[in-house]
């Protein structure tokens, strides 16, 4: 009887799940749907205190209570504008708890395999789980650390031979496993799969940061499937099945926005030395208040917000400023880059925190064609995506990348806290632009004395 | 109930050929919440974790057990408030609009 009620729930949930996943991906149930598998997954932990042979009860609620306290203030607190790091993180959790619970089921089996027997196929799963989940977890808190700014990328000679070889040696030790059933070897056999996770994400450039995050989070759900056949666990091996494959999926098409190929993007050094043909010609910069003036002369502007834009946490100001222009009778829209940000979407969440609607809103491919009629662009951060060397330079690292044509327009703003390059780290060409004007500073503070600029003079 | 080979390619190919359905026509807005959505989802593996600290016997196993279902907590409770957090933006907006 227990029996048959704890796979009732689990059915019910996996059910949940995947109605949860198919209302997620309409704007307008997407926020039922995410209670759908919430509800889903509430059923399914309630029922699984039920299990047959549980003890370490009080262990289990401490740890879930803890988990619960720390993820919710986290989770609550964090800007918007952390979205992307956070998502990481608790991703990497996931893919920990996998490598975790492969951990304690091959160690039983390791130390007593008459007792806790497990066919070849299931000690394989159990190994490949453990893999991919503790990279999903080294690799997620590593793309953390970068996503913060706290760590830079970092190259070295043969680079991608050494990482190839640590992950060739956490293969052979998995393998060894099945035939020498040693604690040392299934400990060495962890570090070398969770240095592997490191190694990989060590190298991977910052605009590539999204396409990995993904590319993990469908790890995550691989390893949990792997470690649900392994527990014998339908509801485990469903949702994290669907998520392997949806997230292989989302992986696919952000590599394919970008015009890479996702092995370009996990082994090809983005940038770096070739940095295209050089660029000769002078940047020219304006005053805030002198661009200021400018926007009362204009019919059409458009914003292209970029990462730039979400450091400054300027999107509010952003709004005010269109807002502003509204008023006037300025037609406004921002452009946005499939992969403007850390994230796709990344840019339209901020703006719809900010409270900008759906309407000014555009993707590329709808407003390419309406740049040679505005009258000025304002880009905020925003840098790669903008880059007309991805059109026009052969040699450029970005070449071939869809990029917002905003070089169209009859004058660009470009607003940028240095001179630095942008995240590829190859010189902008529309920064040379005859018809480009650099505006320094923090977006937020230029957005604010452009806003007190603009209404100074009514 | 035990799930023999046969059983687990069925099972492990139709939930791959669902996840791919259902996210193949997805506006691109809808990515980021929607990569937070299934990261929520593999959250799941909290009944994994607290089936193996459940039956965890040894000192190891249960600090193993505890360190899973720690951080598969952290994964379900943290995906699915930042997920919330994310489509409320989305929701606020559209009111705005009507």
């Amino acid at each position: 009887m227990r029996e048959i009620i704890i796979q009732v729930a689990y059915f019910a949930a996996a059910i949940l799940f995947i109605l949860g996943l198919k209302r997620m991906s309409s704007p307008k149930t997407a926020t039922s749907g995410v209670e759908w598998a919430g509800i889903g997954m509430l059923i399914a932990v309630l029922v699984t205190f039920f299990f047959p042979g549980m003890h370490n009860f009080l262990l289990i609620i401490v740890a879930i209570f803890l988990g619960t306290v720390a993820a919710w203030i986290a989770a609550k607190k964090v800007a918007m504008t952390a979205m992307p790091e956070m998502i990481a993180m608790y991703n990497g959790m996931g893919g920990g708890a996998a490598a975790a619970i492969a951990a304690i089921e091959l160690s039983k089996f390791i130390i007593d395999p008459n007792i806790h027997h497990m066919s070849a196929a299931t000690f394989s799963l159990a190994i490949t789980g453990a893999l991919i989940g503790s990279i999903s977890f080294s690799g997620s808190i590593l793309a953390f650390f970068k996503l913060r700014d706290w760590l830079k990328n970092i190259y070295f000679p043969m680079q991608q031979v050494i990482n190839l070889s640590v992950l060739a040696i956490a293969l052979v030790l998995g393998a060894i496993l099945l035939f020498w059933h040693s604690t040392l070897i299934l400990v060495l056999f962890f570090i070398a799969s969770l240095a592997y996770g490191v190694l990989m994400t060590m190298s991977i450039g910052g605009a590539d940061m999204p396409v990995v995050i993904s590319l993990y989070n469908a790890f995550t759900g691989l390893a949990v499937a792997c470690e649900g056949f392994v527990l014998n666990n339908i509801s485990m091996i469903i949702a994290g099945t669907l998520v392997g494959s949806a997230g292989t999926l989302l992986t696919l098409l952000m590599a394919k926005a970008m015009n890479r190929s996702l092995s370009n993007v996990l082994f090809t050094r983005f940038g770096g030395s070739s940095g295209g043909t050089e660029v000769t010609g002078t940047t020219k910069s304006m005053e805030v208040e002198d661009a200021a003036m400018m926007l009362n002369y204009v019919t059409r502007v458009v914003f292209v917000p970029g990462y730039g834009m979400a450091v400054a946490q300027a999107q509010q100001k952003v709004w005010e400023l269109a807002s502003l222009l509204l008023e006037k009778g300025v037609d406004v829209k921002f452009a946005i880059h499939p992969v403007a940000g850390r994230m796709p979407g990344h840019m339209n969440v901020l703006l719809a925190e900010a409270g900008v609607p759906y309407d000014y809103i555009l993707d590329m491919e709808d407003i390419n064609n309406d740049f040679p009629t505005t009258d000025i662009v304002i880009v905020l951060g925003a840098n790669d995506v903008v880059n007309p060397a991805a059109r026009t330079d052969k040699a450029s690292p970005i070449y071939g990348m869809p990029i917002l044509n905003v070089d169209y327009a009859k004058q660009i703003f470009v607003i940028k806290r240095g001179k630095g390059k942008g995240y590829a780290g190859i010189e902008n060409l529309l920064f040379f632009n005859d018809k480009c004007r650099m505006v320094y500073g923090d977006a937020k503070q230029v957005m604010t004395k452009m806003i007190q600029t603009l209404k100074e003079q009514e | 109930m035990t799930i023999d080979g046969f059983t687990a390619i069925y099972l492990f190919t139709l939930a791959a050929f669902a996840g791919y359905e259902v996210i193949s026509r997805v506006p691109v807005i809808l990515h980021t919440p929607l990569m937070s959505g299934s990261n929520f989802i593999h959250g799941i593996v909290l009944i994994g974790a607290v089936i193996a600290l459940g039956h965890a016997t040894t000192a190891s196993e249960i600090i193993i057990g505890f360190i899973a279902v720690l951080l598969a907590t952290g994964n379900a409770v943290g995906g699915y408030v930042v997920t919330v957090r994310m489509l409320e933006m989305f929701k606020s907006k559209n009111n705005d609009n009507k």
